[in-house]
């Protein structure tokens, strides 16, 4: 902020001029990159396919509808393989990320190193997203509900893992203080001291990560790993489209109903 | 008996928090430690229990050198020092029952204590305590449901179950209203008669510490200027643990609170 | 002290359950473990193929060592960077659309209808996974990195006008009053009242994003939506693991730099 004396006028700036122009060179450098991310990408596209989209859309969109309803029954396998794999895989994740979430942090670690595998599984977990584990884990455990189950097993481990151990180091040292106080091991202090404080995070977690993971778990069956991303594929290469629109729909209650539970569970504990 | 023979301690940012204290405290004595905040009333009762490592000199506890314990000889000795903090410090999620059988972990196993298994002694033994405090219905509430006066009364049955021989206090009334400041302060008193507990209170309330306690030390920059008897506070004498300030307000109040009682 | 006040206590004592009516608590174990019976019989784990997979495992994941950079260097570099730009356009575009939906579906600033409107398009867009807005943005218009702009696009919306109306929502409405009753009329109003509240998360978020859409590049590609993913899948499909492997340890690594970069911009913010 500053003001200026102009012509026997007080005059009020947010920024000197020297901070105007950096900001605004801060600008051009960030418009300058948008612009050329664009050129890169418009490069590599072709326009006709475009112009021509709106037109497919309504194409396929005619195609779609009515949905085809009686195919819903046939879901009904793939929606139970789907939502398995999502429970399942979130409770492997959650069964190996609380461990590792407690060596990560920095207040309940045993060791550095050990901290530093901690936090170095957790960036690889998070970073490599469902669908490149499923593709991997096709390869090694073969197609099916196993795969997906584990792929996002292996997914999650990161997410929940980062966020009970952000919430550990952030407990209240003088509740722990206190029970260290009365002699306690450094397990007791532990059950007595620290689980208590982040055992409404770790609930939290798990429930959330199920909700994202009943969705991500839908796209699964794309690369042969279960669940109804299985369906969804084969509609789409087959062109059936009514197909299609049924199975998007179903995906549509069953993301509608996981959030629902999960948002009366989370009530109900916390 | 407790004796500090030349307790150092400086922090890593090079704080020199307590020089050199040296001071005994016979058993069954309760002694008011008071000062002005960081001259080091915390530092000097946390590296007896050793929730603060001293950096220098001995703290020694009925002929047990405190610290020169190993880990595991410490916690032996930590079931032997109940502690009551100034935010209460229980464990809010937990039930108060928990919380007052958490003082009886040192001497219980893991799994036990894990699977909340303890002695039927130890159980028996906090119902009584509760009762003793008023809070025996309180048992199954979670400790987060309480008014802060209830809390610490449930902190010093945490330590008091640890059946301990000293008592360390960390400014048990800071966070509590004048009243039950008081309450709270007659209890560990009368408690500490009832058990000839020796015991070491912070506190920052000059007035209640001349109420409740046989002998005051006063701390200032980490060094002893005043050991002495509650009545030997004169002006004076606050002015070099403080500081200079009008004092006669205190110290009047002082002497009608001392006709009351 | 005696022995008479001594019998009045009681010697044993439980914790109380977590869950009180004894029935519901009950029917939520013995359902649990229903549900683990049926989900684990049903996931169908042919024993013979996960033990013949473990060599395969095995073999699979010794192909991944030493990751390969040098073969398709120039392969590898071009997706990263096709997968960088899709990111930073795909974040950019997609917050420029959320703004609008953002503060349309804050319900404090927003009249019902437009409130409704586009919570629906937040919700729509929440529901299906990128990967699956990127196999119709695919077909629509056809394979490249457009298409994976367009579902990234897309994608963002769902995320960051749901966070943005939610902090509008829970901006302090004292502020908000106080510059109303200057007489500001309604731009002015979001500019001076809501904006400074909402903007140091805001920026937080982005980057944040951007974070997430370059990880999602990486999937879009394996349905046709160009960057890395694409050259990840190719390598897969070519069995070439150890380039696969020097992919995703880039992608690991530039999520690491992005993550560290997001949490200094966020405290700088602040």
């Amino acid at each position: 902020m500053v003001v200026q004396k102009k012509q026997d006028e007080l005059v009020w700036k947010k920024r000197t001029t020297r901070e105007q122009w950096i900001n605004w060179f801060y600008w051009l450098i960030g418009i300058s990159i948008v612009l050329f991310a664009w050129k890169i990408i418009s490069d590599k596209t072709v326009w006709f396919f475009v112009q021509d989209a709106p037109r497919q859309a309504a194409d396929i969109g005619s195609r779609m509808v009515p949905p085809k309803w009686s195919y819903s029954l046939e879901l009904i396998k793939p929606v139970w393989d789907t939502i398995n794999i999502a429970t399942l895989g979130t409770v492997i994740a959650m069964i190996i990320a609380v461990p590792v979430a407690f060596c990560a942090a920095r207040n309940t670690t045993p060791h550095s190193t050990v901290r530093i595998v901690a936090l170095f599984i957790i960036v690889a977990s998070r970073s490599v997203n469902s669908l490149i584990w499923a593709l991997m884990l096709v390869f090694i455990l073969g197609p099916g509900v196993l795969a997906g189950t584990v792929a996002i097993g292996l997914r999650s481990i990161g997410f929940c893992a980062k966020l009970i151990y952000e919430s550990i180091e952030e407990i209240d040292a003088n509740q722990v203080e206190a029970v260290k106080a009365t002699g306690a091991s450094n397990l007791q202090q532990m059950i007595y001291g620290i689980i208590p404080q982040v055992l409404p995070t770790i609930a939290g977690v798990g429930i959330y990560r199920w909700d994202i993971n009943i969705r991500e778990s839908t796209i699964l069956g794309l690369v042969g790993a279960g669940g109804i991303g299985l369906q969804l594929n084969g509609s789409i290469n087959t062109l059936a489209w009514t197909q299609v629109s049924t199975i998007l729909l179903v995906i549509l209650a069953t993301v509608f109903v996981s959030e629902w539970v999960s948002a009366k569970v989370r009530g109900a504990i916390i | 008996m407790l004796k500090l023979e030349n307790l150092t301690k400086r922090y890593n940012t090079g704080d020199l928090a307590l020089q050199g204290i040296d001071l005994r405290i016979p058993n069954g004595q309760v002694l008011a430690l008071i000062g002005p905040s960081g001259a080091g009333k915390s530092t000097l009762i946390r590296c007896i229990n050793r929730l603060v490592e001293p950096t220098n000199g001995s703290a020694i506890l009925n002929e047990v050198n405190l610290t020169k314990l190993s880990s595991r000889a410490l916690r032996k000795s930590r079931r032997k020092m109940g502690m009551i903090f100034q935010e209460y410090a229980l464990v809010e999620r937990l039930t108060v029952m928990e919380n007052v059988l958490s003082g009886r972990l040192g001497y219980v196993g893991f799994w036990k204590s894990f699977l909340r298994r303890f002695p039927k002694k130890d159980v028996n033994e906090a119902f009584r305590l509760l009762d003793r405090v008023g809070l025996l219905e309180m048992a199954d509430k979670r400790a987060d449901e309480l008014s802060g006066g209830q809390r610490q009364r449930v902190g010093i049955c945490r330590a008091l179950i640890q059946d301990p021989d000293l008592l360390l206090v960390d400014e048990p009334t800071a966070s509590l209203d004048p009243k039950t400041s008081r309450q709270i302060m007659r209890l560990i008193n009368e408690l500490c008669q009832e058990r000839g507990l020796t015991a070491i209170i912070n506190i920052h309330d000059v007035l209640l510490a001349q109420m409740f306690s046989q002998r005051i030390v006063g701390l200032a920059l980490g060094n002893i200027v005043y050991d002495g008897s509650p009545e030997g506070l004169t002006p004076e004498v606050l002015t070099k643990i403080y500081g200079e300030e009008d004092w006669s307000a205190t110290i009047e109040k002082v002497d009608d609170e001392d006709e009351e009682v | 002290m005696n022995n008479v006040s001594k019998t009045l206590y009681p010697k044993n004592w439980k914790k109380p359950p977590f869950i009180k009516r004894s029935w519901l608590r009950w029917s939520i174990i013995i359902g649990s473990i229903l549900y683990l019976i049926a989900a684990l019989s049903s996931m169908d784990i042919n024993i013979q193929r996960v033990l013949e997979g473990i060599p395969r495992g095995q073999r699979f994941i010794e192909s991944f060592f030493p990751p390969n950079f040098s073969d398709n260097r120039g392969v590898v570099w071009e997706g990263i960077l096709e997968s960088i730009w899709m990111a930073i356009i795909s974040t950019v575009a997609g917050i420029a659309l959320s703004i609008p939906i953002g503060l349309g579906a804050a319900r404090n600033l927003a009249p019902l209808w437009v409130y409704m409107t586009c919570r629906f398009i937040i919700a729509a867009s929440r529901t299906f996974p990128e990967i699956i807005l990127a196999i119709f943005a695919v077909k629509l218009f056809g394979f490249g990195p457009f298409a994976g702009f367009i579902a990234l696009s897309l994608g963002t919306i769902g995320f960051f006008a749901k966070l943005l109306a939610e902090d509008i929502e829970n901006s302090s409405p004292a502020q908000a009053e106080a510059v109303k009753a200057t007489g500001a009329n309604w731009f002015q109003w979001i500019n001076y009242a809501i904006q400074p509240q909402v903007m140091p998360r805001m920026i937080g978020l982005s980057v944040y994003r951007l974070d997430i859409n370059f990880r999602e590049s990486a999937v879009v590609g394996i349905v046709g939506g160009g960057g890395i993913g694409a050259t990840l899948n190719t390598a897969f499909s070519r069995y070439e693991f150890d380039t696969a492997a020097a992919i995703l340890l880039v992608i690991i690594g530039i999520v690491m730099v992005l993550e560290y970069a997001s949490s200094h911009l966020r405290k700088w913010v602040q």
